[in-house]
């Protein structure tokens, strides 16, 4: 198939749309000036300077520990909610009512989602000060809309695996432990795999939400960014975000190399 | 005692099915339900509260938040929030648009690659997608400002001052919520573009079918479901949009988002938040429920 010269273009127009801006911040991440956008030639320096810049580690440590931990409660908690769902009898009624809370993340605005966090921790700072504005709020929040993201993987995964499996081992004798472990979960796997991934980087990226359950002292790397371009663009801000640009880049192009390995060897098989 | 029932190979009992389904959900589900559900239904009660001087919730029933939405404050009508909800409702709408516009001829761009070529270029789009926001919306600050040929030009033809950037401004925002949102329709429907019968397409052209016609009754059709997924993938976060609009367009273009945060944050206002909350959630699902009219129609076409 041929494509018209001129959609080819719009095409091409629509590529270097998306990589125009993130080019830009490459290049002035590597300029000499420190204030105003002119070239002034070539220096690492604003990388070193990272380096030695407390806020932006410890930023970077938050930032982490908060995709790691929320990471990891909310793909227990979305797996089991995947198979709680997808293997017992439930009625319609039900059924459409686990639907509707799961994809409630998935459709309601971030702003809302984000006001409805703010009011759900002022309603529970009644009970204790523990939430306080701060990483646990942070954490909290993430878990509530990762959970939704990994059931609904997990899910479309346990829809593909055939019950046959699950049966023979029951009729095999295998109580509900077994089964669990040595039959449900690694046929699970590849879609765990998935949904925790995906829960991992949409913590990593988050902002709206970080942005409205954050303390004094829980900065993550987009709230960090977010509060230095708002008192005005500098260099080492460039050099940040030209980092984070560089793993995002190396994490996709490998994602996509692991992804695509793996559908070769489905093919062979 | 419950009747035995054989589920999946095994013999037990619906009691304990059901006991087994509770322990495996309800962590997961009263988890959204504490921290999503029952926080959102709380919006509405809050709407109907009023702010104290001290930016505490006061519970008194009032309509007025409701009506300072509407534009009915205490110096008289003014339609300003409504042209925040209505600037909103038309950048969400735009935006998808240009989205849609820009992901046809990209996706068969990609499409018609050859197929070992096929990843690098997909993996441009996937690149942006994974991107983080706050980097790719203060990106633009860089293009568009006033020492780059963007400004340079615009000045030029006189649309801005000398030396001025180009932001804040409407155009601005678009620009920034365009390339935001544009891997959301394009990954989507490539999906859907790769699977495409191209047998149909050219059925359609031995039938003489203008290009418009094999686009409209050939390849439309066929790629339904993608878009779908990518029209709503955008329209929901555009119209929630808090941070485009906060870097690329300033106070004089604020959208629903905007005046959200400014609530819960320097406002302290949260009744007026939650009801403009409540205002927003309204129009994403008469949003959704156009969306889904006219989707509906086009299949049935």
């Amino acid at each position: 198939m041929k494509i018209h010269p001129f959609f080819r273009l719009i095409a091409i127009g629509a590529l270097c749309f998306l990589y125009i801006p993130l080019f830009a911040v490459a290049v002035f991440s590597i300029n000499a000036s420190r204030f105003g956008l002119t070239w002034k030639g070539f220096t690492l320096d604003w990388y070193f300077q990272l380096a030695s810049n407390s806020l932006v580690l410890e930023a970077a440590r938050n930032t982490l520990f908060l995709a790691v931990v929320s990471t990891m409660v909310s793909t227990v908690l979305g797996t089991a909610v995947a198979i709680g769902i997808k293997r017992h009898p439930w009625g319609k009624r039900w059924a459409g009512f686990f639907d509707l809370i799961l994809h409630l993340p998935v459709v309601t605005p971030e702003i809302v989602f984000a006001a409805a966090l703010v009011i759900a921790f002022a309603l529970l700072r009644y009970v204790s000060s523990v939430f306080d504005p701060g990483m646990l709020n942070m954490v909290i929040g993430h878990i509530t809309f990762q959970i939704a993201f990994v059931a609904l993987v997990v899910g479309s995964r346990l829809a593909a695996i055939s019950t046959k499996i699950e049966e023979a081992a029951r009729d095999l004798y295998a109580d509900n432990l077994f089964l669990l472990r040595h039959v449900t979960l690694p046929l699970l796997r590849p879609g765990i795999v998935a949904g925790a991934m995906l829960a991992f980087t949409m913590s990593l990226d988050d902002f709206v939400i970080s942005f409205f359950t954050a303390g004094p002292s829980s900065m993550t790397l987009p709230l960090y960014i977010y509060a230095q371009v708002r008192r005005g663009v500098t260099p080492d801000i460039h050099a940040l975000s030209t980092i984070v640009l560089l793993i995002t880049i190396l994490a996709v192009v490998i994602a996509e190399r692991f992804s695509r390995t793996s559908t070769k060897e489905k093919k062979h098989a | 005692m419950s009747d035995p029932v054989i589920w999946y190979g095994e013999l037990t009992t619906s009691r304990s099915l059901l006991r087994r389904g509770l322990a495996h959900l309800s962590p997961g589900i009263a988890w959204t339900l504490v921290f999503l559900a029952i926080p959102m239904l709380a919006l509405i009660p809050v709407g109907f509260a009023s702010r104290g001087s001290y930016g505490q919730i006061v519970w008194e029933f009032t309509w007025n938040n409701f009506y300072r939405l509407l534009g009915y404050g205490t110096f008289g009508w003014s339609p300003d929030y409504l042209i925040i909800l209505g600037r909103s409702c038309m950048v969400a709408a735009v935006t998808t648009i240009i989205c849609v516009l820009l992901s046809y001829p990209l996706c068969f761009f990609i499409a018609c690659k050859p197929a070992h070529k096929r990843y690098f270029w997909l993996t441009l789009v996937i690149i942006p997608f994974w991107t983080n926001l706050v980097i790719r919306t203060y990106a633009w600050l860089l293009v568009l400002a006033p020492q780059m040929p963007l400004a340079r030009l615009a000045s030029f033809l006189g649309f801005i001052a000398p030396d001025a950037p180009l932001y804040p401004t409407p155009f601005a925002v678009y620009l920034g919520m365009v390339s935001t949102f544009l891997p959301f329709v394009t990954m989507p429907l490539y999906a859907s573009v790769e699977k495409l019968d191209w047998s149909l397409v050219e059925a359609a052209r031995d039938l003489y079918s203008s290009s418009w016609r094999v686009f409209r009754h050939a390849i439309l059709p066929q790629t339904t479901p993608g878009l779908a997924v990518g029209v709503t993938l955008t329209f929901i976060p555009a119209m929630g949009m808090f941070l485009v609009p906060d870097f690329l367009g300033g106070a004089k273009y604020m959208l629903v988002g905007n005046l959200i945060q400014q609530q819960f944050g320097t406002s302290r206002d949260w009744p007026f938040g939650a009801a403009v909350s409540l205002g927003l959630m309204l129009l994403t699902f008469v949003g959704i429920w156009v969306l889904r009219k006219t989707g509906g129609k086009e299949a049935v076409h």
